[in-house]
């Protein structure tokens, strides 16, 4: 049966983030004061036999190790899994 | 000497990769998918959009089968030149330090810039003076180069920066400058700027061409 994974990436602190940068300037323009720190990255949804094997994966090809951390979240057993 | 020009899905400058080659030697287009290099003495991966840029540029087309046998090409000491597209790739690969992150201001950016030669003593800029300016035009989203504070100080210290942006010209936030970068080894030498749209006068400079004739001269004299 396989797993539902979700792998959250995103870019590693201190790394210029000018996507978050922009969005974080563009909240209190439409009213959202008292927002910080806004990071953008990507989520992957994967479904995955063995979830042990995730972690290779996202240093080999869904992050790149030297700019961004990555975040494996079990989700659920995958549909119809 | 015959050059190789790689060619992935999504790949468009290798056409003028190609050309301006020829006007140092010959070329040839290498398939991505193939795993034969053709004999080749020195390898050029193109700027474009190789798969799409899908996940982050250049992370899939590291895995193609050509560059299998780039990567052993460039471990043997063949020079290897990425530009562009190229560039991201050959850093995803392993094979040159860092990373490129978008540009600060989020833009595509198109313009002539100008480089200041770091060192002249290398494979890809022995045509060059050191300390002289090339004019070449950049065309790109994501060339900012990075590398985290520990590997920085190694390439500064290795003299590992052959190309920087002058004084005024860096428009996507490159760290210290950086417009152009090479392995230790010094075989491996990745650019975000495009030399080989700056070969023909006709197009406004030819200091792009210095670059493939270094590579050209690099060949002659180990032959």
């Amino acid at each position: 049966m396989s797993r539902r994974v979700r792998v959250l990436v995103r870019p590693k602190a201190g790394i210029l983030d000018p996507q978050g940068q922009a969005v974080e300037r563009a909240l209190p323009a439409l009213g959202f004061d008292g927002v910080a720190n806004v990071h953008v990255g990507r989520l992957i949804e994967l479904d995955v036999e063995d979830p042990s094997r995730v972690g290779e994966m996202c240093e080999k090809l869904l992050a790149n190790p030297l700019i961004e951390d990555y975040e494996i979240v079990d989700a659920a057993p995958a549909h119809g899994g | 000497m015959r050059f190789g020009v790689l060619r992935f899905p999504g790949t468009c400058d290798e056409v003028d990769a190609q050309l301006a080659c020829e006007r140092v030697g010959e070329a040839v287009i290498l398939w991505h998918g193939d795993r034969d290099l053709q004999g080749v003495d020195a390898v050029v991966v193109p700027g474009g959009f190789s798969y799409g840029d899908y996940l982050r540029v250049g992370a899939i087309a590291r895995f193609a089968p050509i560059m299998e046998s780039v990567i052993a090409f460039a471990r043997e000491g063949g020079p290897v030149l990425g530009i562009c597209n190229g560039f991201q790739v050959l850093c995803e690969a392993g094979l040159l330090p860092g990373a490129l992150l978008p540009n600060k201001t989020l833009r595509f950016v198109c313009r002539q810039v100008d480089l200041v030669v770091e060192r002249a003593d290398t494979v890809f800029t022995n045509a060059c003076a050191e300390g002289e300016r090339l004019s070449i035009p950049a065309k790109h989203t994501t060339g900012c180069w990075y590398a985290p504070p520990a590997l920085h100080e190694q390439v500064e210290a290795n003299g590992q920066v052959l190309l920087r942006y002058a004084p005024g010209e860096s428009f996507n936030g490159s760290l210290a400058d950086v417009a152009g970068v090479r392995n230790e080894a010094g075989n491996v030498f990745g650019l975000m700027p495009h030399p080989e749209h700056a070969v023909d006068p006709l197009t406004g400079s030819t200091d792009g061409l210095k670059l493939f004739q270094s590579i050209a001269n690099s060949v002659a004299a180990h032959v």
